[in-house]
């Protein structure tokens, strides 16, 4: 029913909306760019002046932002494995019928509605807390020092965290596309001769690497941009060694209040994420075509 | 071989008894079809059969060994599911090897059986393709080419063309008889439709409540029916039934007359009278649905085209041979 009429009727009541988000989008990129080439420093106001690429240069060369790059990937790729290795079992055992079932469905799915900083102090202060931690006194019944986890193994401790937030929603995503594997194929390879393990790796996991390409691509999305989490619990230390890209951008702008070197880093960023994203298509995004 | 006996078999789901207590026999190399209507547990028993479920009660014996605790896939069974189930990553080829593959057999050996079980389907130039490319009835073959490959003692099919259009179902129909006769298989064929029944079963089950009612080739199920159910299931249109004096003089308490059994004369003399109220005209035959008064509703079906339009005066006549005579429980009374 496109008509010239109704075609330009439709053009006509989408412009507004189309306009808004373009103007939403464009400002915030194109003060960003516009920062990144001067020298402008919140200490130091009055004194902006156009610098070129120095910002840029400043950012990329600063030893802080491979060691937070490395962290970022590290990060990601650590989240991105536990949520999907513990995932797949933890799927498989929901999608049983089991007693009870509903209630621990919505207990396994729990940590995912928790806000970020919320849980994130929780695990701080009450589970990984040298001191008053409930993993400090599950140590101590066996006779064990405490582990202090952010001095000792800060990364990975923030890893933790965030696959405990996270390996629901994997979780969750996986179960759904359990639930829709049909009952018949299983029959069909029980019909076969197939084993339990055979039918895991030749119908179950198949089947399942749609979604598992889904729970990658949003995860990792969201993972490259983890903030809260490492500003409540570390604070991007000891030294670097919790600092990931968003924590790095965030402490040149608002610890050393260098507004021009956060702007270059975040297009840094931008571009680094679309890197990720290519590449992540490339590689999982076949398994996305019908 | 493949020479299957059911001996009182039984199947609950909790309190709700589903089979009760099947006794069959199924020679080997016959083609034996399970029907009646929904809900009348033809696919619980052949999924006993098959493994899938496991028996309350009584033994299934495959070749004279029980197997009611051997697992589906070492029964030598296989199956042709309703939906194919065919494995949707898996090309053609990948599919029909499954089963080969997993019994661990040699790869020039698994290659060899898929060729030759492919070129009897005529599926070569498919087995690279994957089954969301296959038409409906090609899926159809490649989840038959599947149970074939495994030479198994018998072919279990779950109502296997009750997907496909009218026209390609007749088609499969004779493809899967044809297949059947050539492979000499032993197979046991789950449908509703009693049309497919008729015309492929060397012997049917007429199955009704968890409970066999006839087990017989199937024009002894059209020609002598055990009681008022098979009678009424098989042949279509459906068996008319008259109770009350017109039975009793025939000394039953049920009369059942097929609609081609009874000869329709306009404005005639003998027989029963009534109405037409629907007459349907399909060229080959005439459908006539005529108030008969005191005997009710009766279908009279007439060989040809017959020119009588609702509100005609017919006689209907039955055939005094062809009159089913059946007892107050239903049973048949044979003379």
């Amino acid at each position: 029913m496109a008509t010239q009429q109704t075609q330009l009727l439709a053009r006509t009541l989408l412009t507004p909306a189309v306009a808004l988000l373009f103007i939403w989008m464009i400002v915030p990129l194109a003060l960003t760019i516009y920062f990144a080439t001067l020298h402008y420093n919140l200490l130091d106001p009055g004194s902006e002046s156009f610098v070129g690429l120095e910002n840029f240069r400043y950012f990329l060369t600063d030893p802080a932002f491979l060691a937070s790059l490395q962290n970022t990937l590290v990060l990601v790729g650590s989240v991105l494995a536990i949520t999907i290795i513990l995932g797949v079992p933890l799927a498989l055992l929901l999608d049983q019928q089991v007693v009870g079932l509903s209630i621990v469905r919505l207990m396994v799915i729990a940590p995912f509605f928790v806000m970020p900083t919320v849980s994130a102090l929780v695990w701080k202060n009450l589970l990984m807390h040298p001191v008053s931690g409930l993993f400090a006194w599950i140590a101590h019944l066996f006779g064990l020092p405490a582990i202090d986890w952010f001095n000792d193994a800060p990364l990975f401790s923030v890893i933790l965290i965030i696959s405990w937030q996270w390996l629901p929603f994997a979780t969750l995503i996986l179960l759904t596309a359990l639930q829709s594997l049909d009952e018949e194929q299983k029959e069909a390879a029980e019909m076969d001769g197939a084993s339990a393990i055979s039918t895991f790796i030749y119908i179950t996991l198949p089947h399942l690497a749609r979604p598992i390409t889904v729970v990658i691509l949003i995860e990792t999305i969201f993972l490259l941009t983890v903030f809260a989490e490492i500003f409540v619990t570390t604070g991007g230390g000891p030294g670097l060694q919790t600092t990931n890209i968003a924590f790095l951008i965030y402490s040149q702008a608002l610890i050393q209040y260098d507004v021009g070197s956060a702007s270059a880093g975040g297009l840094v960023a931008v571009v680094l994420a679309n890197i990720v994203a290519f590449f992540l298509v490339r590689i999982v995004g076949r398994n996305l075509e019908a | 071989m493949g020479q299957i006996t059911l001996q009182g078999v039984q199947k609950s789901f909790g309190p709700v008894h589903i089979i009760k207590g099947a006794d069959l026999d199924i020679a080997d190399g016959s083609f034996v079809v399970f029907v009646g209507p929904s809900g009348c547990g033809k696919t619980t028993l052949l999924r006993l059969i098959a493994g899938l479920e496991d028996v309350t009660g009584g033994a299934i014996l495959i070749d004279g060994r029980n197997v009611v605790d051997v697992p589906p896939a070492k029964r030598g069974l296989s199956m042709v599911f309703q939906s194919y189930a065919l494995y949707p990553h898996m090309s053609v080829r990948g599919n029909i090897a499954f089963g080969l593959k997993m019994a661990g057999i040699a790869r020039d050996e698994i290659n060899r059986k898929v060729e030759s079980a492919a070129a009897t389907l005529n599926l070569t130039p498919y087995l690279d393709r994957k089954p969301r490319e296959l038409s409906g009835g090609q899926r159809q073959l490649v989840a038959i080419g599947r149970a074939i490959v495994r030479e198994p003692k018998a072919f279990l099919f779950d109502e296997p063309l009750s997907n496909l259009d009218a026209a390609l179902r007749v088609q499969m129909r004779l493809e899967v008889t044809r297949l059947q006769k050539q492979l000499g298989t032993t197979a046991i064929y789950v449908t509703h439709d009693q049309v497919e029944a008729m015309t492929m079963a060397d012997k049917i089950v007429v199955l009704n409540g968890g409970k066999i009612e006839q087990y017989g080739s199937p024009l002894e199920l059209y020609e002598k029916p055990a009681n008022l159910f098979v009678a009424g299931f098989i042949g279509s249109p459906k068996m008319n039934f008259v109770t009350g004096d017109l039975a009793r003089q025939q000394g039953a308490t049920t009369i059942g007359v097929r609609p081609e059994h009874l000869k329709v004369e306009r404005d005639g003399q003998g027989g029963w009278h009534g109405t037409v109220s629907v007459a349907e005209h399909l060229g080959s035959d005439t459908f006539l649905y005529v108030d008969a008064g005191p005997q009710g509703m009766l279908t009279a079906r007439y060989i040809g085209e017959l020119d009588l339009h609702p509100g005609d005066k017919v006689s209907l006549i039955p055939d005094p041979a062809r009159i089913h005579r059946f007892d107050d429980s239903g049973k048949s009374i044979h003379a």
